[in-house]
């Protein structure tokens, strides 16, 4: 079935490709250009309404809210990419190998990331970065930790699966070492939900962005992340609604993107 | 199947908004009471917004600002400050002191009672005093012994010479062996505690017996829970609540007729506070030139719309008395002479510079966000690193591993040792690291001066010369703005961080 024809059946997928291509349009235009500076301030022009001037208005210090959502595309974006495929790769490793090995190494692995399942999320990323110290992108470690439980128990899942599958018996029979078998045999078998589980999980990572960021935490000020831009302007909510709304606005069509195109592709493939 | 997933992603739809407003601020508040709707009908009463609740009422043990602010309502001490930053006998009628600055004598009142009818006796202030000593209150540690002379003098003598100890002598005098202050705070203030229950009001009713005549207006006042500056806003406009303190991005939507505004110092200095002991920042060149190039108008334009006095020194504008005003037009913005300095300095291509600061406080990440550009034009490459507080309290302020920082410094009484005495080279909280034994005599001669006027002209000596050696960029003293129904007035700016309930009454 071509591409075309998944597209005209699978609503999600429709509409997920066509969110994420305005956001990563937006993206690539800001990397080149941007209406104004990000950090120009002008305190002649706080708190201006949309206008032609100012698509989205501007902010308390009188920057352009249009041109800080364009480049914070990037951080936001970039965290979230980076947490994903960090915590997917450790995630199917332990998964794998917690599958495919079991006894011990399985209990092990596993009451480990029920351990930190139990946590709070947003509790183990907000220990995580004060232990890290602070910095710039130490909010990735911390969030690739919040999701690492995740992806371990859908690889395990799948890995127990296809264990004791017939083809896996085949391959034992010709000498296939457990390695092999895992990369060779399994991994590949899993990939279709894997992918829409990485998809669905960058619409998470987004949201723990942002709500690290709105808690002081993540990307520092003055770089814009919509995280950031939104809990920059909370105090403004009520005179100057527009200072929420672009960035909340932003997040929010990113995720039903995201969340749209990792369900259209399990519906596909799984 | 089809069906099934339309479903999940509505589900999500609405998931993500919902946690999209969440995050927005949106916070609803539980449970909302009924307290200030039969308080509105009372027409003497007040209902204060209050985002911040006391955990205790222990006089001795108040550690937030806000809670010292509901005290100062309900203590006293022998004595109290005044607007100017003065201080007038309370609890005391009279007090001398003696020339070698070593003892202090009062002369109590004998017609004045606590809010539990209970004459205030000698006994009591004894106590109060050894309380406060064991509590350890600022200053306090000083006091060597505190003793009857007669039914109503009393005599504290200190272990040093303090001219300026009077200040402290503010702290509340209690009832003796009364145990339940935490809870039900007995004072001497225009104002005693009624009811308070947590998460909701904080009842007070006027004190019949105070001293001072007229005193206070109002029957009741009432300090109504309030999640956020939000809700509290909200309540404002619903009538719910007659008084609060804002932000200066909500008074453009407050009509003016009904509502007034009245600005008051927030009392401490807001500044850019630079690691002395920090390698490019030991040259005093290069301080300079920050200072010269860090340009306070525009931040005060930028980030506080103007809500905020000029300070250019540690000491707050609103002591008159001891602020240098000349201070003012110290480091007028001037990039030409700053580039000069740098050169000079041996940092023509500028260099890194970090600039903590703590997250909770936006104010100070918007100041340094206006700090990060005005310093590239001296091509300084600054960046802000945000830390919680606790991290700020430990790294930065304790330990001062840091190479800039942005923060408000407030003194906890209005002497001027609270406000410069930290520049002093050895002391403890000397976290700019300054070191100048200039300074150091200037500080020692005018706290042993016994004479105010020259003792305040030595404490201006000692403001220019941090001053000009930029021991750090002072930038503001950042309004505090209250907001209320036009039909209340006497809203009084201490230079204190409290607000005085006992001169707000209704409007004629």
């Amino acid at each position: 079935m071509g591409m075309v024809m998944i597209m005209k059946k699978n609503i999600n997928i429709k509409i997920g490709i066509i969110l994420i291509t305005f956001i990563l349009l937006l993206l690539v235009i800001g990397l080149f250009y941007t209406p104004y500076d990000i950090n120009e301030m002008n305190h002649m022009e706080t708190f201006q309404k949309p206008s032609f001037d100012h698509l989205l208005g501007t902010d308390n210090m009188g920057r352009d809210i249009f041109s800080r959502v364009m480049v914070g595309t990037r951080f936001t974006l970039f965290v979230a990419i980076c947490t994903v495929l960090g915590s997917a790769i450790i995630g199917s490793i332990l998964g794998i190998l917690s599958g495919y090995i079991g006894g011990i190494i399985d209990e092990l692995i596993m009451r480990v990331m029920d351990a930190v399942t139990s946590f709070p999320g947003i509790l183990i990323a907000l220990v995580m970065v004060s232990v890290l110290n602070y910095g710039q992108f130490t909010i990735i470690p911390a969030l690739c930790i919040m999701f690492i439980p995740s992806f371990t128990r859908i690889m395990r899942t799948g890995t127990l699966q296809y264990k004791n599958s017939e083809f896996v018996d085949y391959v034992k029979v010709f000498g296939a070492t457990g390695f092999r078998i895992m990369i060779v045999h399994i991994l590949p078998n899993l990939f279709p939900s894997l992918l829409s589980s990485i998809i669905i999980g960058l619409s998470n990572a987004i949201l723990a962005e942002s709500s690290m960021s709105y808690l002081g935490l993540g990307i520092q000020p003055p770089t814009p992340s919509w995280g950031r831009m939104l809990y920059e302007s909370q105090a403004f909510l009520f005179s100057s609604p527009w200072c929420s709304i672009a960035p909340g606005f932003m997040i929010m069509i990113t995720v039903i993107g995201f969340h749209c195109l990792g369900e259209g592709i399990r519906k596909k493939y799984c | 199947m089809e069906k099934q997933n339309g479903i999940k992603t509505l589900q999500v739809v609405i998931l993500v908004l919902f946690l999209t407003t969440a995050l927005a601020g949106c916070r609803e508040k539980a449970a909302t009471d009924s307290v200030s709707d039969e308080a509105n009908a009372d027409e003497d009463s007040l209902v204060i917004a209050m985002i911040n609740e006391p955990t205790s009422f222990d006089p001795f043990f108040a550690d937030s600002a806000d809670t010292r602010s509901i005290l100062f309502n309900i203590f006293e001490g022998l004595v109290k400050p005044t607007k100017d930053g003065e201080l007038m006998p309370a609890v005391a009628e009279s007090y001398e002191t003696s020339d070698d600055a070593k003892t202090y004598t009062f002369v109590l009142r004998n017609d004045i009672k606590f809010h539990n009818e209970n004459l205030v006796t000698m006994d009591d202030v004894i106590y109060s005093v050894n309380q406060a000593i064991d509590a350890k209150v600022a200053g306090y540690d000083n006091i060597m012994s505190v003793e009857a002379m007669d039914e109503n003098t009393i005599k504290i003598q200190l272990k040093e010479a303090d001219n300026e100890f009077l200040p402290y002598l503010t702290t509340a005098i209690v009832p003796k062996d009364y145990t339940e202050q935490a809870t039900k705070p007995i004072g001497t203030g225009p104002y005693k505690m009624e009811a308070f229950t947590e998460q909701q009001s904080l009842v007070m009713v006027k004190n019949k017996n105070y001293w001072q005549e007229g005193l206070p207006y109002l029957d009741k006042v009432t300090y109504k829970s309030v999640a956020d500056g939000a809700g509290a806003l909200l309540e404002l406009k619903a009538g719910t609540v007659d008084l609060l303190s804002v932000e200066y991005s909500v008074i453009q939507q407050l009509d003016s007729k009904e509502y007034s505004i009245e600005e008051t110092s927030s009392n401490s200095v807001q500044l850019l506070a630079l690691n002395n002991n920090y390698e490019p920042l030991k040259d005093i060149r290069v301080r300079q030139a920050i200072s010269y190039v860090v340009d306070s108008q525009e931040i005060m334009q930028t980030v506080n719309k103007g809500y905020a006095k000029r300070a250019g020194s540690p000491v707050i504008p609103a002591l008159a008395k001891l602020y240098d005003k000349s201070l003012d037009d110290s480091y007028k913005k001037d990039v030409g002479k700053a580039k000069q300095l740098m050169e000079q300095a041996g940092y023509p291509n500028g260099f890194d510079l970090k600039i903590t600061v703590p997250s909770i406080y936006q104010v100070h990440i918007d100041t340094a966000q206006v700090i990060i550009n005005q310093l590239k034009e001296i091509k300084i490459n600054a960046t802000i690193e945000t830390v919680d507080w606790s991290t700020w309290l430990s790294n930065v302020y304790t330990d001062r591993q840091y190479e800039a920082t942005v923060v408000s410094v407030d003194g906890k009484n209005i002497t001027a040792k609270s406000y410069l005495g930290r520049y002093v080279s050895n002391a403890d909280n000397n976290f700019v690291n300054y070191h100048s034994t200039e300074y150091d005599d200037l500080y020692a001669a005018a706290v042993k001066e016994p004479d105010e006027i020259k003792r305040n002209d030595l404490y201006k000596q000692a403001q220019q010369l941090l001053s000009r050696d930029a021991a750090s960029v002072y930038i503001e003293d950042i309004s505090r703005l209250y907001a209320f129904r036009t039909k209340f007035t006497g809203i009084t700016n201490y230079p204190l961080y409290v607000l005085d309930l006992s001169t707000i009454r209704k409007s004629e």
